[in-house]
């Protein structure tokens, strides 16, 4: 669709909707074909029961988003989130065998864990100066590495202890699962943080162009080493609540949050380049990919088809919109 | 002899990969229980020539400043596809190679028209098409089996003259036929020139678009033969998600190793292939030296993130801190 045809249309919509990116439209015209799609195949799927569950599936990745799209608005990305998921599942589980104590500080010992790789990556992008790619697909690695060690010789304890069951599972106000406060807390945080605070102005000003944020008096080395270890620790937050979800924390859990957690920023209309982007943006992202996930299950897609239909659908969709302008 | 010192000065990351593995393999045949005997030399070679040759795709596309984070899934796609279509009779089998071959140009190619054409980022891009080429592999091999012409398989992955090993020999027909050629072609420079400065190389009216081209097909295609090879070792197809993603990072940490810039327009094919050699012959150290089996994959994340780190030595050549930034 050229910009044009999309300004005629603009013209005709309400003052809301034409001041809104066209990504972030985009993103929530397909989650409402999307359900009128899924209502055609099956009436439950408008229930409100259903679509209370969907949002509780769609916090977990929603947390983990959110520490990609603060790495990815610096213009860098985070490749080290399946390990750092499992590992701030697996290390929270393993807190919890240690007495009251133990599982006092499960799900801060579990975030802990998340933010040390997290900062491992930060300090490799910013002051290593070492392409972010390269460093978190290596941390990633050693993540794993220490992971099939320390499984590897004994059975550790790998289920979750009552609190973060209850953070993933549990109601405090009733109706809402708490997953679902959870992202929405996190969430007015980052809003807080990247549309109120000089770290957010900082952190799209070197997703802009560092030199001139460098040149700006701002210390870009500290701001992307704080960025990716706050990533780090919302990945492994993710990989709390999903444990808590599963009551027990395996090996593999992380590997399917990877692209999704990509393609969710990305398809929320936040530049891959970075710089650009919101979080509402996101928002749309992940209940897209949520619902997507839930319609394709729901029609006992086999894994094979899932995989194809997804990377489809994510280049055809940045097609649409997410290509970089011709230079020439 | 000033020339010699600018071939020198070319070739350093090459030489170095070159340095690091001579290394490394004379540890490891010294302690191993064997010794240097041709049958550690051909285990050795088939296990490192897979690496080597999905190393050598990933460098042709990070030549252009761009990445390919979908070579080990057409890696994993090709072997699956090679365990149905390389059976039977030799015209049978010839045809079959040929397909699995064309396949890998295949999903090179899309990957090179969506980034090109479609101007999406690499990243992006081949990291959404790698589901894809997963997916079309589970579809071929829901469960592992198939099996593949033994005649060639056993001639492939054997030894020549009873001392050389044959995969060694194909590795070196491949560059000759391949590499070289690219390399010093029209549309070789060009894919150097387009990762070095692609604004100076689009002004001097460079063939840009058609050398990104070439780079990502060739990349497809160089995966498939490793796809096949793997074939030719196992006898089966098997659609392993852990072994794609394993293979897409040794890839890299394979051309980080063989000195060729993540940047773009430095470096060689022929160093990639020998940091692929290393970073086996560092993975397989754990073996010779009777480590628990279960500290291989941190052995190898360490062995990585060290290699990387190398890199960082290039700051304190830097003069004016804004180079910090590029």
């Amino acid at each position: 669709m050229s910009d044009t045809t999309m300004d005629r249309l603009a013209s005709h919509m309400p003052k809301f909707l034409r001041r809104a990116d066209t990504a972030v439209v985009t993103a929530f015209a397909c989650i409402i074909l999307l359900l009128f799609l899924g209502s055609l195949y099956s009436s439950s799927f408008l229930s409100p029961a259903y679509l209370l569950q969907q949002l509780k599936v769609a916090s977990f990745l929603g947390v983990i988003a959110t520490g990609m799209m603060l790495v990815i608005l610096l213009g860098h990305i985070d490749l080290s989130v399946p390990w750092t998921v499992a590992v701030g599942a697996m290390m929270g589980c393993a807190a919890a065998a240690y007495g009251p104590v133990g599982v006092a500080l499960a799900v801060p010992f579990g975030i802990c864990c998340g933010m040390m790789i997290g900062l491992v990556n930060g300090i490799g992008v910013a002051y290593l100066r070492i392409p972010a790619m390269i460093v978190t697909l290596a941390t990633n690695a050693v993540a794993q590495g220490l992971m099939v060690v320390y499984t590897g010789g004994y059975s550790p304890q790998d289920s979750a202890p009552g609190s973060m069951r209850y953070l993933a599972t549990g109601f405090t106000i009733p109706g809402i699962p708490n997953a679902v406060i959870i992202w929405a807390l996190i969430g007015a945080v980052m809003v807080f943080l990247l549309t109120r605070t000089s770290f957010g102005r900082a952190v799209y000003g070197i997703g802009n162009r560092e030199r001139a944020a460098y040149l700006s008096g701002l210390d870009t080395r500290r701001i992307v080493m704080i960025a990716f270890a706050i990533s780090g620790g919302l990945s492994a937050f993710g990989g709390v609540l999903l444990a808590g979800y599963a009551s027990k924390a395996s090996q593999s859990m992380g590997d399917e949050y990877l692209l999704p957690a990509i393609a969710a920023v990305v398809l929320g209309g936040t530049s891959i380049l970075g710089g650009r982007g919101s979080y509402l943006g996101t928002v749309a992202g992940v209940i897209l990919i949520t619902l997507l996930q839930s319609i394709l299950s729901v029609m006992q897609m086999p894994e094979a088809g899932r995989q194809i239909i997804y990377g489809v659908v994510i280049v055809v969709m940045l097609l649409l919109y997410g290509r970089t302008p011709a230079n020439r | 002899m000033r020339e010699w010192r600018y071939w020198f000065a070319e070739q350093r990351g090459t030489l170095l990969a070159l340095g690091i593995f001579i290394l490394m393999f004379i540890i490891y045949t010294s302690n191993h229980p064997a010794g240097l005997t041709a049958n550690v030399v051909q285990t050795a070679s088939n296990k490192g020539v897979l690496l080597a040759f999905v190393a050598m795709a990933q460098t042709l596309v990070v030549l252009t400043a761009g990445i390919d984070l979908s070579v080990g899934m057409i890696f994993i796609l090709t072997n699956c596809l090679a365990s149905w279509l390389v059976v039977g009779t030799g015209i049978e089998t010839a045809f079959g190679v040929v397909a699995v071959l064309g396949t890998g140009a295949l999903c090179g190619a899309i990957n090179g028209a969506i980034v090109i054409f479609g101007r999406l980022q690499p990243i992006v891009t081949t990291i959404a098409t790698g589901a894809i080429y997963f997916g079309i592999a589970l579809l071929l091999r829901p469960f592992p089996g198939g099996s593949v012409n033994e005649h060639l398989a056993d001639a492939l992955t054997g030894k020549l003259f009873g001392v050389v090993p044959t995969s060694l020999v194909v590795l070196l027909a491949v560059v000759l036929v391949v590499w070289v050629p690219f390399s010093r072609s029209v549309l070789g420079r060009a894919a150097y020139a387009a990762g070095s400065s692609e604004i100076a190389a689009y002004m001097s009216g460079v063939p840009l678009l058609r050398a990104k081209f070439a780079a990502y097909t060739l990349a497809g295609t160089l995966a498939a033969t490793g796809g096949l090879f793997l074939t030719f070792f196992t006898y089966t197809g098997e659609a392993a998600l852990a072994s794609g993603n394993a293979y897409t990072l040794f890839s890299i940490a394979a051309v980080v190793l063989g000195g060729v810039s993540l940047y773009g327009g430095r470096g060689s094919a022929i160093g990639a292939i020998f940091g692929a050699l290393a970073f086996r012959t560092i993975g397989d150290l754990l073996f010779v030296f009777d480590f628990d089996p279960l500290w291989q994959p941190l052995f190898q994340g360490v062995v990585l993130l060290f290699a990387v780190s190398l890199g960082a030595f290039g700051l304190f050549r830097v003069r004016n801190r804004l180079d910090w930034f590029q």
